[in-house]
């Protein structure tokens, strides 16, 4: 498969570019003895390319290029989330990506070449995103996760990270299958579908978004990775929400589940996508103007001030309701749909740093004397709990 | 909008910028990775087949396909595709046998008058099918213009004879010095086909007061240049003026500069932008130290009893008007007296056939040019063609080589007993570049390199010497360098909707923003929607249906960077890197069939 086995390739980082004026030739190859390379991708931009308020074109927010699979579903996220950080106009710098393993948490590595990194240990996103999060509470946290990531290995991180209200944007892109270890079916594989081979799967999935919303997440939604037009509005909502926001999307794995009787196919997901609303605009703090029918657009306004309109899909749908929408995915998915779009959103939401009362100013701008209080302040705390 | 029809022949080669706009469709990007491989004899031979003169374009082509050139619109500067042209010509091994073969002789005898490009074209593509062809030319050696008119340090006489040695080689017959006076002469003797390819020979006269008086000292450029190739001019005075804004004109005062011109100005009617002089032969004189002065209209010749004093200039500047069309009119300062010895007169070239006789059945129309058919070349009289400037006036070599080729071709028609106006299409050769996983047969990854700029000689020993070659030409570093900066773009996406998952990996990777997926719509509405703005509606949008969700692909074909990434990205092989070859249609090309090979 084009590109499976990242051990193959070697890549060449930009300082490595050869001078057509020293040794004209495109790569390195044959110094490391390697079988093939993939070229940098040019630098060179269109030249009408729009800049956003940074003065930012969407290229100044791409990472290395992907050693994943061509075709994969997580390029196009990838992509997305490049896309959403463009709109938004955010400085780089200001965002921290965490990862764990897995196809998926090597994305980060993809985008936002400028920002803070860390890939975690497997499963284990949530917890460093956490301690980030309460060491810096300035940044903006995202944290890239996988099926296997976060539904088999990390389960347990993912739910306490939710039901802890971390001020996060926690995507996962899910392909159910293992990919990196050639296609086993993950936790999310629903019951019935077929792996590549023709084995069907008896296991019931973990649907994480109602996992998401039965734990507290206060912005939580499905899209789909060959859907960009729902998903950059999406991942930038969710930025912009304060507190826990989940986003899954599914992301068919070109290698191993894009066939017939796979349910995480890009003919499957296509065929069977019931959007409940499109996120079309972002409209910031500016008054809204949307030319679409009275009562089919819901504006809602999130805590900081900037608002989006949702356009309803379908009329009866409130993403205000988190009881209606647990029912509405079940009956739903019962069906053979998978539901998309903005399920639940709750403006008023608070974080973890609410919940713990904690200091407003990051850990790293405070001065010794008030991290390190001296032993008088520990007699006093000590005191207390006596 | 249709779907494109990728296999129509002129679709991809419009998107191949430089072969387009080259008028004897060179391929370009083919020639200059041979070039990057160090196949220089290939290249040259590439380049020999279409226009003939590689060493001599490659030091003086007017280079239509530059502007045109991609890499200009998504950098700086385009390739320098006219003096890597010149790289295979200086590099190439002995490629005489590799030269077509005089067959054996048909019969049938051509005549052409006059020993230029368009002439020697003709003669180069008809010889080797058996024509006896016979050249006529009033100078004693084959060149015409690009021998008398271009001066030696931009042009050495040993490029001139290489190349027209390889075409008179091919059994030519060429009677030098010899001048043909009567068309009707000629046509008395039994000639199958005339070709008329005698140039624009005359420079057009300034008639202003003092232009009679004051003769001795004001020469008309091209005779004068004429008169310096042949060593009858060695001197001039030190303080010249050259008039006009054109090619002429730069090599006049370029010329002047060697002879003696401590002083020397190019005085313009027009504006600085809109002279018709090549930028860079601007940019070489100025870099000669002379100066180049602007709006400044030319009223009257001073002189002193026939003795030229100077040259009196009215002030003009530039007004539009409401159609924007540009007119110079006075700008009220007082008129300037330059003071000169010599002036060079570089206005323009003209037309003159005083030699065609009335009753020769070639009529002439009200600017008394003959009436030619822009397609086969043809005149009125059946057995007479004309090409190169003594067609449609003064154009460049280039051109001359293309009208040679139609002519010619349309000659060995007629003899052939075809009908000349049914031209044959052009044979379209188009190949997968996959080697396989992230390989390609040719090399995808695009340079960042600015254009590398060509070695001059000194420029003190350059003035001293007329015939010293100023351009130096790239050594085989700057050469590879600059080659690599071509973007391949006769390697084309080609897009097989039936195989597409619309998975967005080419939409994701393409660093231009050039793929989008979307509704159909008419084509003003599409451009709007499209990734990135679509700012030049004469870039091609490439148009694909048949999709699953009902969209369409759509590429906007501007700025592509041929990296192939889309193809190497795309897990369905719904795209594809192929290289596009088309073999222009010349006298006696094999293939003279309607059908093609399917794009």
């Amino acid at each position: 498969m084009p590109g499976l086995d990242p051990g193959i390739h070697a890549f060449l980082s930009p300082d490595q570019y050869v001078d057509g004026r020293v040794k004209p030739g495109h790569d390195a190859a044959g110094t490391a003895g390697v079988v093939m390379t993939y070229i940098a991708k040019p630098k060179f931009h269109h030249p009408g390319l729009k800049k956003n308020e940074l003065g930012y074109t969407h290229r100044d927010y791409e990472g290395k290029i992907s050693t994943l699979c061509a075709g994969c579903g997580h390029d196009s996220i990838t992509a997305s989330i490049i896309e959403a950080c463009y709109e938004l106009s955010i400085e780089p710098h200001r965002v921290a990506k965490i990862s764990g393993i897995g196809c998926s948490s090597k994305t980060p590595d993809y985008f936002l070449g400028n920002s803070h990194g860390f890939n975690s240990v497997h499963g284990r996103m949530p917890s460093v995103l956490t301690g980030a999060n309460l060491a810096n509470r300035d940044l903006i946290y995202l944290g890239v996760s996988g099926d296997g990531d976060s539904a088999s290995i990390g389960f347990g991180q993912f739910a306490h990270s939710i039901r802890r209200g971390v001020n996060m944007t926690y995507i996962v892109e899910n392909n159910g299958v293992y990919g990196l270890t050639k296609g086993q079916f993950s936790a999310t594989a629903d019951r019935g579908s077929k792996s590549k081979k023709g084995v069907v799967n008896t296991d019931n999935a973990i649907d994480l978004v109602a996992i998401a919303l039965q734990l507290g997440a206060t912005f939580v939604a499905r899209s789909f990775s060959g859907d960009k037009t729902q998903l950059v509005p999406l991942i930038a909502a969710a930025i912009q929400h304060k507190g826990a926001s989940f986003i899954d999307v599914i992301s068919p794995c070109i290698a191993f589940n894009n066939h017939a009787g796979s349910t995480k196919s890009f003919d499957y997901v296509r065929e069977h996508n019931d959007a409940v609303n499109r996120l079309d605009v972002l409209v910031g703090r500016e008054p809204i103007h949307v030319d679409y029918a009275p009562g089919t657009v819901q504006v809602v306004e999130q805590h900081d001030g900037s608002r989006i309109a949702l356009r309803k899909l379908d009329a009866d749908y409130d993403p205000h309701d988190r009881v209606g929408a647990m029912t509405f995915l079940q009956k739903h998915a019962a069906k053979g749909q998978i539901v998309t779009g903005l399920l639940y959103v709750d403006p008023e939401a608070e974080d973890l740093h609410a919940h713990l009362n904690t200091v407003d100013t990051p850990l790293n701008t405070l001065d010794a004397k008030a991290l390190c209080p001296g032993s008088a302040a520990l007699d006093k705390i000590n005191a207390s709990l006596r | 909008m249709k779907p494109t029809d990728i296999s129509a022949p002129d679709y991809f080669h419009k998107v191949v910028d430089c072969q387009w706009a080259c008028p004897a469709h060179t391929p370009v990007p083919e020639y200059i990775r041979l070039i990057a491989e160090g196949r220089y004899s290939d290249a040259y031979m590439i380049n020999w087949k279409s226009n003939v003169f590689p060493g001599i374009l490659g030091r003086t082509c007017d280079r239509p396909c530059e502007p045109a050139c991609r890499r200009g619109r998504v950098e700086e500067n385009p390739v320098a595709i006219c003096r890597l042209k010149r790289v295979a010509a200086d590099f190439k091994d002995d490629i005489k046998h590799r030269l077509p073969r005089p067959g054996p002789k048909n019969g049938k005898r051509i005549a052409l008058i006059g020993g230029g490009p368009a002439s020697l074209t003709v003669a180069r593509d008809l010889a080797p099918l058996g024509y006896h062809c016979t050249v006529f030319d009033q100078d004693p050696k084959a060149g015409g213009m690009m021998r008398t008119q271009i001066p030696k340090f931009r042009l050495p006489d040993s490029v001139i004879d290489e190349e027209t040695d390889y075409i008179l080689g091919l059994g030519i017959e060429f009677k030098g010095a010899h001048r043909i006076d009567s068309l009707k002469q000629l046509l008395s003797e039994n000639y199958d086909a005339i070709f008329v390819g005698s140039g624009a020979p005359r420079g057009r006269e300034l008639d202003i007061p003092g232009r009679k008086e004051a003769a001795a000292n004001i020469h008309i450029g091209i005779e004068w240049l004429s008169s310096v190739s042949f060593g009858h001019v060695e001197k001039i005075g030190r303080r010249v003026i050259v008039l006009g804004g054109g090619n002429t004109a730069m090599d006049c005062c370029r010329t002047a500069r060697r002879l003696g011109g401590a002083d020397v100005k190019v005085i313009v009617r027009s504006g600085f932008d809109e002279m018709k002089a090549s930028p860079w032969e601007k940019e070489d004189a100025l870099h000669e130290d002379i100066p180049i002065l602007n709006y400044m209209v030319p009223v009257a010749f001073i002189h002193d009893n026939g003795k030229l004093t100077g040259v009196t200039f009215q002030k003009v500047k530039a007004e539009y008007d409401a159609k924007g069309r540009r007119n110079l009119v006075p700008s009220g300062e007082p008129d300037e007296t330059v003071a000169c010895d010599d002036v060079l007169v570089a206005v323009g070239q003209e037309n003159a056939f005083p030699w065609i006789e009335a009753d020769c059945g070639i009529e002439f129309d009200k600017w008394h040019m003959p009436k030619v058919d822009p397609k086969t070349f043809a005149s009125t009289n059946p057995k007479v063609f004309f090409g190169g400037d003594a067609a449609f006036g003064p154009k460049n070599i280039i051109w001359a080589v293309a009208h040679g080729h139609d002519a010619a071709l349309s000659i060995h028609k007629m003899l052939s007993g075809e009908d000349i106006n049914e031209r044959p299409l052009p044979e379209v050769h188009v190949s997968s570049q996959k080697m396989g996983i992230h390989e390609w047969s040719y090399d995808n990854d695009i340079s960042t390199d600015k254009r590398f700029k060509v070695p001059h000689r000194d420029k003190v020993i350059a003035l001293k010497d007329i015939r010293a070659e100023v351009e130096l030409g790239y050594d085989l570093k700057l050469a590879l360098g600059e080659a690599e900066r071509c973007l391949n773009c006769d390697v084309q996406t080609v897009f097989t909707a039936p195989l597409c998952i619309e998975c967005d990996a080419c939409v994701d990777i393409c660093p231009m923003d050039c793929i989008t997926f979307t509704e159909n719509g008419e084509e003003d509405d599409l451009r709007q929607r499209l990734k990135a703005p679509s700012p030049h509606h004469d870039q091609a949008l490439y148009i694909a249906d048949g999709l699953k969700t009902g969209r369409i692909m759509a590429k906007d074909e501007d700025v592509c960077l041929h990296c192939g990434l889309c193809a190497e990205r795309c897990p369905t092989g719904a795209w594809d890197m192929q290289k596009y070859l088309i073999d222009m249609v010349h006298a006696g090309s094999t293939c003279q069939s309607k059908a093609r090979s399917a794009a």
